[in-house]
């Protein structure tokens, strides 16, 4: 397991299942939002959005605690699916494919778009097996192939050379930075082209929280990435695009310079001066 | 005397009420088990556990009831631990929490609570008559499987609740399905408590009587049971049939079964201790 792997992109042209392949070289993934609603039960959470996100771009969402982009965000991969009382109106298309069509395979739509949660929240298995565990439950049995992957993201993340001893070891006993950042070699071993990140730094340390966002500025290359945070500093350094949500609407959407140097609305300056929220 | 006084002497009452109730439970174990072994400890050898039961006490052994409790040990296991686990993951990751599935829940609950013995008449209805099973080892496995199944199946349920939502989230976030979830993730995260349930349920299996008896277990057999099909006794019944004999030997022997029955109880229930403590390690 110790030998290094060199990885060549350059050879790899197309996506054949099972090989790694650069995901830049995928489809571009383009986000469609249209009039979407969501209620639990009787409570409406979010109040009809209409949002379109450009491919490799971060886009932030920011807004107060209960605005609704946490669950907004897990619209896009259908995690609100197993909330009880959930309902949803309107479409969500991922590269022109409503993804609330009933013939949709929700796993195969998981593994195009991966999460990244709130709490790092490894599985309670060694370094490895966690970064396998997409990929198992895909099936695959090579493995040489599923080495080459573990390796490949935990380099990706910068992960690597702090485990590479000890990849037999628990997921559970690494700090919190690193198993945030284990989470995130775990996503990225099923390859998807679009990343949500749910407050992903909010649990971190400064220093962790510094790692996570350089590397979010490097997957940005290669994927979409959504995320969710309270932190305007963050939003501000490593975000393209920022959305403000405020009581399940959408406020105000634009490139992130643009909403902190010169928001349209009221609400929107208010909230990122911290006069509320 | 001021109120932080009076509330510092209600502490210390309260406390020393507490250290003897604690101590009364014990010393009345203790007093049981010394008394037991006083009896009995000098009856065991090796003779007693493989010797056939016999009329006269300094021959008689157990071999015969200590077959019987493995076999049915044996076959309740493998009954009862398919079935509960299946249930227990079914209500706690399948159904839907509608009216059905607490209607459910009260009377799985209400399950664990009824008397043993009637679960020996069920058994004596269904197995030995209906299904024609006769005073059989099976018979009697089938009776105690229905018997510790509410067990198994609330453990089971406890042990999967105590599974974080997070690790499911992530299993679920990576594409898997709920049947993939549950089998990598959620069933070896539960494993330890569900083991601890079971091992906890197999040993109060192992001491039942009162079902046995009504299903048909004999007192007396002369042979150890083959297959699942054979008449069988169980150590708790031999225990009880010689206690109600007159001589003092038998006496002895009851003690000394005693003993052996204890201690593959306690045996068991170290077992499971050690599950749930490696259990909630891993969780941690």
């Amino acid at each position: 397991m110790a030998k290094e792997i060199e990885i060549n992109m350059e050879t790899i042209t197309e996506q054949i299942p099972g090989k790694l392949i650069d995901p830049s070289l995928k489809k571009k993934s383009k986000i469609e939002v249209k009039d979407v609603k969501v209620w639990y039960d009787d409570f409406n959470a979010i109040k009809g959005i209409d949002m379109n996100i450009k491919p490799n771009t971060v886009t932030a969402f920011i807004g107060p605690s209960g605005c609704g982009k946490s669950t907004f965000l897990r619209l896009f991969n259908r995690m609100n699916d197993y909330i009880e009382g959930f309902r949803m109106e309107g479409k969500i298309k991922i590269n022109g494919d409503n993804i609330y069509k009933k013939k949709v395979n929700v796993e195969e739509l998981r593994k195009e778009i991966g999460m990244v949660f709130q709490k790092p929240n490894p599985f309670p298995k060694s370094i490895f097996d966690n970064v396998a565990y997409g990929l198992k439950i895909q099936g695959i049995t090579d493995k040489q192939l599923i080495e080459e992957r573990v390796i490949y993201c935990l380099k990706q993340v910068a992960l690597w050379d702090e485990v590479k001893d000890d990849l037999k070891k628990s997921g559970m006993a690494l700090s919190g930075g690193q198993q945030q950042r284990l989470c995130i070699a775990r996503t990225l071993a099923v390859q998807p082209s679009i990343i949500l990140m749910d407050e992903p730094t909010s649990a971190l340390d400064p220093i962790s929280t510094a790692k996570v966002e350089e590397l979010i500025f490097k997957l940005k290359e290669k994927y979409t990435i959504i995320i969710v945070t309270h932190n305007m500093q963050q939003a501000s350094r490593i975000s393209d695009y920022t959305a403000f949500f405020y009581l399940g609407e959408l406020i105000e959407y634009n490139k992130t310079k643009t909403i902190f140097t010169n928001p349209e609305k009221q609400q929107t300056e208010n909230y990122i001066t911290g006069r509320f929220g | 005397m001021n109120n932080i006084q009076k509330n510092r002497l209600k502490d210390q009452i309260f406390k020393v009420w507490g250290i003897g109730c604690t101590l009364f439970a014990l010393i009345l174990l203790a007093f049981f088990i010394g008394d037991i072994l006083i009896d009995g400890i000098m009856r065991i050898d090796w003779a007693f556990i493989i010797d056939l039961p016999s009329r006269k006490p300094e021959k008689a052994g157990i071999y015969t009831a200590l077959m019987g409790s493995i076999w049915i040990l044996f076959l309740t296991t493998i009954i009862a631990f398919p079935i509960g686990v299946a249930a227990g993951v079914y209500l706690e990751e399948y159904s839907k929490k509608n009216r059905l599935s607490a209607i459910l829940e009260i009377n799985i609950s209400n399950l664990a609570g009824v008397p043993s013995i009637i679960y020996g008449l069920l058994g004596l209805e269904v197995f030995v008559r209906i299904m024609g099973l006769g005073a059989s080892v099976l018979a009697g496995s089938l009776t105690l499987s229905l018997l510790i199944l509410p067990i198994i199946i609330v453990a089971t349920r406890e042990a999967i609740k105590a599974v974080p939502k997070s690790i499911k989230d992530a299993s679920y976030a990576l594409g898997a399905s709920k049947w993939q979830t549950i089998w990598n993730q959620v069933l070896p995260a539960s494993s330890g408590g569900i083991l601890t349930g079971v091992i906890l349920a197999l040993s109060r299996a192992v001491g039942e009587t009162a079902p046995l008896i009504v299903v048909g277990a004999l007192a007396y057999v002369p042979f150890a049971p083959e297959s699942p099909m054979d008449d069988f006794s169980v150590l708790p019944i031999q225990i009880f049939n010689w206690i109600s004999r007159p001589q003092h030997g038998f006496i002895e022997n009851a003690a000394a079964a005693i003993i052996i029955l204890l201690l593959i109880t306690f045996i068991m229930n170290g077992i499971a201790v050690y599950f749930r403590n490696k259990w909630q390690k891993k969780l941690k």
